[in-house]
């Protein structure tokens, strides 16, 4: 096995060029969408009706939530049989305040990059949707989401990953999710995502001192569909606060960007060990005989 | 007159069945020798665990493990997967030894290092086939590519390493049943394979530790860090050491009948390996503490995680490091060997250290194993171990197949 300058050259640019690839690709996800569907959630004016609750179960075929109140006593958490859940806190003055969980429909999302089969997937349109038909079921999604949305069917032998879908079949007929329709408060506001990050900052600036001025979801992992602006710590209302605001597949990236490195160095760095190996076989043979002839002549 | 016929048949060729699978023994000879405590040990796991393993594929996750919504990954994943596939680094690292780098004195252990490779994948994707949801759905990785997933690395690394292992394994196998021809094919691919190997080891040992970078909010910030896939491949070699000295140290005792008549001086190989670990030890350890400036993870170390982070960075990886140095340096082999053996712990540690004890350790509700996820992880180690210890009774593992001893260095 022999290398030429030509040849060490043309593995040289391949490498190259398959490097460049590999960071193209890992570019893409935070050029594109930035601008999709989302909702605006002002905890302000929720009134902790749950309606939101009810329509997200009846559009999903899923259970009825509990029709007592009483269930928002204790922090609640969706669940495989429920994809949103309304959580109440107390401000020091003892007003109350409510906020819903449910899928923050990343801009990157982590989940849909850690699917080693894109059973969970970004759509063009904005949602990230699952299909349990292609998942093979190693929960990697669940590791991945910084904000704890998907939930697995342990009890049953052919189990799903179930989360928020932001209604994307409503959404492709140009209906809204379900959950912003029935919304009697004005808490949950559907559009563009620009433009409600626009509709949220100006509530914040117009009403001075109400907010707490950050815009939940603007950045967090990297900037998510669905915006929170509160004037409660949103911890309070269950919702994660630790968040990192680089999006979550840019962590990876660069370790996902050494196999081409790997692939195209190591087999000519080892089988040039070898070759080294070998000529020092060789030599050490040679010199053995050359001493034995010594000896005998 | 059909039986009369296969009677015959097996008269014509009565030397394989009993030569080669029976240990030249009758059946009723070799049920007998069968009967030993350790067998009985074995059947007792295997008679409960097997059971577990299949009531899991019927009643599901829920019903045999303790994972939860906030601990998707247990000790199927944590133990068999994480710890496995870095106990088999042995392969590789042997491998590259002897093969690439002409190291031919270790050729020896060369094949028991390479068939526990093979056994420690064929175990962890077992293990990988009970932990996934839909096991029938894996074959969907061919088809589908989530690139931007570290977890479709090691799905693919796992495929390709598992077969260039059975590939390496072949060639004894082919000694073993005599066909040369093959053999001798098998026996010129060798070196191709051991690139591919070292090759895919490198990738796939690195992104099973990649699996955690998309997760710094989740894992402790004295395990987290962006170069946690640089951690997990040094030391898988060290995990690839430790296993090859602990098994040498093992079969040499297990295998007597194996290994007698042959002048192989297993001391020396060891103080060799030992060496080798040290330097390697070392390294890693200062790479922890790199990890540790460079995550401004101090503060941390004063907390109770903190003590436990010291536990395995001092106690399991500075004092065997120490251990292999002096050891080595002293020609002391019995103090390689103890180190070798904290060293294959050490892994274990720090690969559910990462998966579990500090995986959501700022969660209220925290995973401990059911009794059914103990019980499979001892099975599978079991049949793994009767796997090992069936092949090197038959196959030329530990020792030289005389008919084909030439050409062997």
């Amino acid at each position: 096995m022999r290398i030429g300058r030509r040849g060490f050259f043309k593995i040289a640019a391949v490498t190259a060029g398959a490097a460049g690839a590999a960071s193209a690709s890992a570019a893409l996800p935070h050029a594109e969408g930035t601008d999709g569907p989302g909702v605006l959630v002002d905890t302000t004016l929720c009134v902790g009706c749950r309606a939101c609750e009810a329509a997200c179960a009846e559009k999903n075929a899923l259970p009825a939530p509990p029709a007592s109140d009483d269930v928002m006593r204790e922090r609640r958490d969706t669940a495989p049989q429920v994809f949103t859940v309304v959580n109440r806190a107390e401000k020091d003055d003892g007003t109350v305040r409510f906020a819903k969980k449910q899928c923050m429909h990343c801009i990157a999302p982590g989940c849909a990059s850690a699917c080693p089969v894109r059973a969970m997937n970004k759509t063009a349109e904005g949602p990230v949707v699952y299909d349990a038909s292609k998942c093979m079921g190693c929960r990697y999604c669940m590791i991945a989401c910084p904000f704890d949305v998907p939930k697995y069917e342990y009890d049953s032998w052919k189990p799903r990953v179930r989360k928020c879908s932001f209604c994307a079949d409503r959404q492709a007929k140009g209906l809204k999710p379900a959950c912003t329709e029935v919304c009697p408060s004005g808490a949950l506001t559907f559009g563009r995502r620009s433009e409600l990050l626009e509709l949220a900052k100006t509530r914040i600036y117009t009403n001075p001192g109400k907010y707490v001025s950050h815009v939940y979801g603007e950045h967090e992992a990297g900037g998510t569909s669905w915006l929170y602006i509160t004037d409660v710590d949103l911890e309070k209302l269950a919702l994660r606060t630790d968040v990192p605001e680089r999006d979550i597949p840019s962590l990876v990236s660069g370790a996902l960007g050494a196999p081409p490195f790997v692939m195209t160095l190591w087999p000519p760095l080892l089988m040039g060990l070898y070759a080294f190996s070998r000529r020092r076989d060789t030599v050490e043979g040679d010199a053995q005989e050359n001493g034995k002839e010594d000896r005998h002549g | 007159m059909a039986s009369a016929q296969a009677g015959a048949a097996l008269a014509a060729h009565p030397s394989f069945v009993r030569e080669k699978i029976l240990l030249g023994m009758s059946v009723r000879e070799y049920v007998r020798s069968c009967c030993t405590p350790a067998n009985a040990i074995a059947a007792a796991i295997l008679v409960v665990g097997v059971p577990i393993l299949v009531y899991r594929f019927i009643a599901g996750l829920g019903a045999t493990t303790a994972l939860s919504q906030t601990a998707p990954w247990g000790l199927w994943i944590g133990f068999d997967m994480m710890t496995g596939i870095a106990l088999a680094a042995g392969g590789f690292t042997i491998g590259a030894t002897v093969q690439l780098f002409g190291l031919k004195a270790y050729h020896p252990i060369e094949r028991p290092a390479i068939l526990t490779a093979f056994l420690g994948y064929v175990m962890a994707v077992i293990g990988l086939l009970a932990d996934l949801g839909r096991p029938w759905n894996i074959v969907m990785a061919i088809f589908n590519y989530g690139t931007a997933s570290a977890l479709f690395e090691v799905a693919w690394c796992v495929m390709c390493y598992t077969t260039v292992l059975l590939l390496e394994f072949t060639v004894p196998v082919f000694e073993w049943l005599g066909w040369k021809k093959l053999h001798s094919v098998m026996r010129k691919a060798l070196i191709g394979l051991t690139v591919l190997s070292v090759m895919f080891s490198t990738m796939h040992q690195s992104a099973l530790g990649s699996l955690f970078l998309l997760a710094p909010t989740k894992l402790h910030p004295l395990w987290y860090t962006p170069y946690i896939f640089v951690f997990f491949f040094i030391s898988a070699i060290i995990a690839g050491i430790s296993m090859v000295i602990v098994e040498s140290m093992l079969s040499h005792r297990a295998f007597h009948a194996q290994v007698a008549g042959q002048h192989v001086d297993v001391d020396k190989l060891t103080l060799g390996l030992g060496k080798a670990g040290a330097l390697v030890m070392f390294a890693y350890f200062f790479l922890k503490l790199q990890g540790v400036i460079d995550g401004h993870a101090w503060g941390y170390l004063a907390t109770g995680y903190g003590a436990w982070f010291l536990v395995e960075i001092v106690g399991f990886v500075l004092v065997p490091a120490l251990l292999y140095a002096y050891g080595s340096r002293n020609g002391n082999v019995k103090l390689v060997r103890a180190a070798a053996v904290m060293g294959v712990l050490s892994i274990i540690l720090n690969r559910l250290n990462v998966s579990i004890v500090a995986f959501n350790w700022n969660q209220p509700v925290r995973y401990v194993p059911s009794a059914s996820e103990v019980i499979v992880s001892i099975t599978l180690v079991t049949i793994g171990v009767l796997a090992f210890r069936w092949i090197v009774n038959r196959m030329p593992i530990l020792r030289e197949d005389p008919s084909f001893a030439e050409g062997q260095h």
